[in-house]
């Protein structure tokens, strides 16, 4: 039974989240359907929606936490962790599927040692799933910090991530 | 699980006046517009499979098991979303909808469990009736797959791919993983667990918390077959949001939120018809049973007031009627020092009647008197006043309303001619304005609370006129216009304010004030508030609150559309408290805010039974329905029907009883069901007087703090074990059912009638309706009400007579009840509790959600998970300047006295305001509060005490004594002598 106020009151959240999101929100609580361009905002702001801007954000936009969750926890663009030093979006659409992505998709996961939504141990990669990048010409196709890359393989997985970590 | 007995028709009824002709699989039936094809159907008879629908929430259309079939449309629409139209041919049994259902069925049962036989719904889970009716009798998918039922995945069986979730450092999985969709039970909630093994996902809890509650601490986490219900985000449900008032658990059509009763003690065989024993929305419930047990309450959704729906006390903190501190055989003493005496009913009667003699024959006939609680029934307290009136032959009897709603009968009786609110509850469905003053119904009236909300989110508009933000101010999804937060006791000068804005803008109703009110009062209050000294301007400095915000909610109010008032105790427990309520009175009539849906004034009465109480002739000076001792022809009808010669002077209220008590001409009392030790204020002034009397009788379940003064304790019934009435703030008659035996032996009014026989006055009554048969054969606006007629038109609004024969929903339509509105002067006289630089805080006083009043019965259930201590509220600006932190204990001093409590400190005080609950007698709320009273009734001055505030280290000497003398009595009642 604890109101969404009182927890918003409770000195528990970090000064830089809490001036973060008093930063979005105030610019953008006005707006007609603020909720999606707020969590945008913080997520931009933050690089991820922490769990305790839950509370603020609910108290500012005279929702509950349940509802502001509801949201951030349906798209799952809005990360609830920070993400690690890069971002793996793997797609996942038709087309992909149809040239080996779920082979690749086996395969990057064991390599990684991560599932979805989930960051490998070191913090250095974060492995998204992806509905259609838009590159199915050159399926399958992944995505790494918002650089696209095609006709991804296995083999070619292992190559670039060599390359990478040296 | 919904009720064991109640028929559920899928979606909300529709209101529309206009009739639908349709045909369904070849049947015509005919609807009100607006219905769904679902209910359409279930009224006709016809029983289409659902799921995600009840008719307790709007249509959702997520379960896909109500398809049918509609000629001339194409594909298989959801017969819960789809409304009925003239001429429409449905049909909700073919083939292809068959294969679908069964289709639909299966996916949802390759994800449940297949618990069935030890399952807590088991016989009353719709899920498997559905599965029953489409003919589910395979699964094709197995139950290896992806799943929310299995703590474990089985790595082979289950065509999961390679998870990390159990890999060892080479990667490889183990043959079975941890399942991340299976979540454990949450056991949190004292009353009820969350098992999301059993979820369907069709959302009837969320919806059911945010359509009928209103709290929105339910939401659908994540997406797809990922999704899930979480409470908050993601949090146990004690941790949540939740008020755990039970929407969902009673919308849940599967076990997977259940009540713990009905885990533990399985389901119900009979169900009883009753009406909630605590605060004035007067909740009817059914109570499920088995045998004299009751299993569960659930909300009954024919229920007048509240539509099915119930809060954490009404639905859940039912315990204390079996707490094994209810004290069930009677007992005497002859000092309060002595250990008790159990002895047997006769003795016990035997002794109060001869001591009650002995003290009249000593000390006069007015040495004695009787107090009745508003949590007896009608019956009870229409007896009590009868014993004494005519047992006794004084006037002394009076009820615990003289601390609540005395103000309210008697400023809405002079102005308006009843002593009573205006409207029913539903009247809110077509109100544009709501403004409420000195209440707090989400936390003291939840269920109107709720309802409230609901019209604030579809668009009604809101003034609040309190000193602390309460939760209506702003709570998601609802804010207030205007928060109007004004100092305590400046009540008289708020509403003058408004209604200078009304009288000096030009925003009187002319018409209605002309047509309806006599015109000289009109003109003198006219003149008295257009004075400059109330302007919201001149009394900014009283009252705190901005003029400008003053002016713009007195424009709202009075040009708003429909405009009701609901006040409550913030009105009435102040020195002005009578002078306020005919304020409120005054500004609803000046506007034209009467005698209507939509309108009104609404005292929301505190108690289950305060209005009943009141009605009931409980005042010293009144018999029933508010009619004066006085009154020779009143009189003289009850003298007739009594058999006995009536005394025409009023006898003593309850501070007069204490002040007589004292000065040694008051020695017995009969106490029914009421805590004047802890309820009252000044407490020390209380059991002063307690403790000079010879006499004093205590009727009541537990040994409460009154009890341990007492000589005489006689064990009192539950509302659960007797038959009667409750009168709701609504002035809804609604019945008590008994659904077990008492636990002393006697229901509340055989007591009384005991008494009154071995006292000399003759009652044989049989039951509790004979009862109700001679207040309503006495009092006019009872003619027509009887148990019968109770039980056939559900529940009756009073005045229910000739004249309105189906009871009055709403009052004065054409005409007020005393004729002409009189508009009484409201000039605003500051009260004498002034802060000083010695006492420079003002405590006010109030009640939590999960706690009621003196807590008698909520300290004896689980709601102490919630509330287990009165913490004193303060702004951090004043506990700052204190150097006072959050939980520090502090003791506030007052001129009556001083107590300590721990601090909490809350935004949503205003500097210079502190505030508590009075919840448990340890805390010693009222050991602070003054004598002050209302100038008219003596309705204590709760609201504004003066005090200062400092840390502390130690309870205060009266919190020192009274746990002492409480560990005395303790000790003297587990002594008690048995009988050999």
């Amino acid at each position: 039974m604890k109101r969404a106020i009182d927890i918003a009151m409770l000195p528990a959240i970090p000064e830089h989240i809490r001036v973060a999101v008093l930063e979005v929100t105030t610019r953008l609580k006005g707006t007609p359907g603020a909720l999606l361009p707020i969590l945008h905002g913080v997520q931009d702001a933050l690089g991820y929606v922490p769990e305790e801007a839950t509370p603020l954000i609910a108290r500012e936009m005279n929702l509950s936490r349940a509802d502001v969750h509801g949201v951030i926890s349906f798209y799952h663009y809005f990360r609830q962790q920070p993400a690690g030093r890069h971002v793996i979006q793997l797609c996942r659409a038709e087309s992909c599927q149809a040239m080996g992505a779920v082979a690749l998709e086996q395969h990057v996961k064991r390599r990684l040692a991560v599932d979805f939504h989930q960051t490998t141990s070191d913090g250095a990669y974060t492995l998204e799933p992806v509905y259609c990048l838009g590159n199915c010409a050159c399926s399958p196709a992944m995505m790494v910090d918002g650089e696209l890359k095609g006709r991804m393989t296995p083999e070619r997985f292992d190559a670039w991530l060599e390359a990478e970590s040296t | 699980m919904l009720s064991i007995v109640e028929i559920d028709y899928g979606t909300p009824k529709s209101t529309s006046g206009t009739m639908v002709e349709l045909d369904i699989d070849g049947r015509s039936v005919c609807v009100p517009e607006g219905t769904s094809v679902l209910r359409a159907a279930a009224q006709a008879g016809i029983a289409i499979p659902k799921l995600c629908a009840t008719e307790m929430l709007d249509a959702f259309g997520s379960c896909r098991l109500c398809l049918v079939e509609i000629e001339g449309r194409k594909g298989y629409p959801a017969s819960c979303t789809t409304l009925v139209s003239a001429g429409m041919k449905v049909n909700t049994q073919t083939p292809k909808l068959a294969e679908i259902r069964r289709g639909v069925m299966e996916l949802y049962i390759s994800d449940h469990p297949l618990d069935c036989l030890t399952c807590p719904a088991n016989g009353h889970c719709e899920l498997q009736d559905m599965a029953g009716v489409v003919g589910l009798r395979e699964v094709r998918y197995g139950y290896d797959g992806a799943n929310h039922v299995h703590p474990e995945i089985d790595m082979e069986k289950s065509g999961y791919g390679w998870t990390a979730l159990g890999a060892d450092d080479q990667g490889r999985s183990p043959k079975t993983v941890p399942n991340p969709l299976f979540v454990g039970k949450d056991e949190s909630n004292p009353y009820f667990a969350f098992d999301p093994s059993k979820c369907i996902v069709c959302s009837r809890c969320v919806r059911a918390c945010e359509e009928v509650q209103g709290t929105f601490a339910l939401t659908i986490q994540g997406r797809g077959f990922d999704s899930k219900v979480a409470a908050s985000q993601d949090n146990r449900f004690l941790d949540s949001e939740c008020v755990s008032c039970g929407a969902c658990v009673q919308a849940c059509p599967t076990a997977t939120l259940s009540e713990k009763s009905l885990i533990d003690k399985g389901q119900a065989e009979h169900s009883v018809v009753t009406t909630c024993a605590y605060c004035g929305v007067g909740c009817s419930f059914r109570a499920e049973m088995k045998g004299q047990e009751v299993m569960r309450m659930v909300p009954n959704k024919d229920g007048q007031a509240n539509h099915g729906h119930s809060c954490v006390k009404g639905r859940f903190a039912i315990g204390y009627a079996t707490h094994p501190d209810r004290i069930t055989t009677p007992m005497i003493r002859a000092r309060i020092s002595d250990p008790w005496r159990v002895v047997t009913w006769e003795e016990a009667i035997a002794h109060v009647a001869s001591e009650f003699k002995r003290i009249q024959a000593r000390y006069g006939k007015h040495a004695i008197g009787g107090i009745t609680s508003s949590r007896c029934t009608n019956e009870e307290t229409y007896l009590v006043q009868k014993l004494v009136r005519a047992g006794f032959g004084n006037n002394n009897v009076d009820t615990c309303a003289r601390v609540c709603h005395s103000p309210t009968g008697y400023g809405l009786k002079s102005t308006m001619g009843e002593s009573a609110g205006t409207q029913d509850f539903d009247s809110i469905e077509s109100t544009e304005v709501v403004l409420v003053i000195g209440a707090n119904p989400t936390d003291a009236h939840p269920v109107f609370g709720s309802q409230m909300k609901r019209r604030l989110r579809a668009g009604a508009r809101l003034i609040v006129i309190d000193p602390r933000r309460i939760d209506l101010v702003r709570t998601p999804h609802v804010q207030a216009d205007y928060h109007l937060k004004l100092r305590p006791g400046t009540n008289v000068a708020m509403l003058n304010s408004l209604a200078h804005v009304i009288v000096t803008e030009g925003l009187l109703d002319e018409d209605f004030v002309a047509r309806r009110c006599e015109p000289e009062p009109f003109a003198r209050w006219r003149a008295l508030v257009a004075q400059d000294k109330y302007s919201p301007e001149a009394m900014e400095s009283v009252t705190g609150v901005p003029a400008e915000m003053v002016r713009d909610a007195a424009r709202l109010y009075a040009t708003g559309g429909n405009a009701a008032i609901y006040y409550g105790l913030g009105v009435t427990e102040h020195a002005q408290g009578s002078t306020a309520v005919m304020g409120i009175a005054n500004l609803a009539m000046a506007t034209g805010n009467i005698g209507r849906k939509g309108v009104g004034v609404n005292p929301l009465r505190g108690q289950n039974n305060v209005q009943g109480s009141c009605d009931m002739g409980s005042f010293p000076h009144e018999f029933t329905a508010y009619r004066h001792v006085g009154d020779d022809a009143v009189r003289h009808s009850f003298e007739q029907a009594w058999g006995v010669t009536l005394l025409a002077e009023p006898g003593l209220r309850i501070p007069n009883m204490f002040e007589a008590a004292l000065d040694g001409s008051f020695k017995g009392v009969y106490i029914e069901g009421e805590d004047i030790a802890q309820s009252d204020p000044d407490t020390q002034h209380v059991t002063a007087a307690l403790t000079a009397m010879e006499c004093i009788v205590v009727q009541d379940l537990f040994l409460n703090e009154t009890a341990k003064f007492a000589h005489v304790f006689l064990p009192g019934s539950s509302f659960l074990e007797k038959d009667g009435t409750f009168t709701n703030a609504e002035r809804r008659v609604s019945r008590v059912r008994k659904v077990m035996d008492p636990k002393g032996g006697y229901a509340d009014w055989e007591i009384t009638q005991l008494l009154a026989q071995a006292m000399g006055y003759p009652m044989h009554y049989t039951h509790a309706s004979e009862i109700m048969d001679e207040i309503a054969a006495l009092t006019p606006t009872f003619h027509g009400i009887s148990f019968d007629k109770i039980d056939e038109l559900g529940s009756i609004q009073w005045p229910c007579n000739e004249e309105h024969p189906l009871g009055t929903p709403v009052m004065h339509v054409d005409e007020f009840v005393r004729g002409k509105g009189h508009f009484m002067l409201t000039e605003y006289v500051p009260t004498s509790e002034k802060v000083s630089t010695e006492y420079p805080l003002i405590l006010t006083t109030g009640r939590i959600l999960s706690q009621y009043n003196v807590g008698a019965q909520t300290r004896r259930t689980a709601n102490v998970m919630w509330h287990d201590e009165d913490r004193l509220e303060i702004h951090p600006h004043d506990a700052e300047e204190r150097g006072i932190a959050e939980g520090d204990w502090v003791g506030i001093v007052s001129r009556a006295g001083d107590t300590v409590l721990r601090a909490m400190i809350s935004e949503r005080m205003q500097p210079g305001v502190v505030y508590t609950t009075f919840h448990f007698p340890g805390s010693g709320a009222n050991v602070i509060t003054t004598e002050n009273s209302d100038w008219a009734t003596n309705c204590p001055e709760y609201k504004v005490t003066a005090v200062q505030v400092t840390r502390v280290n130690q309870p205060s000497e009266w919190q020192k004594r009274h746990r002492a003398f409480t560990e005395t009595q303790e000790a003297l009642l587990e002594q008690s002598v048995k009988p050999a």
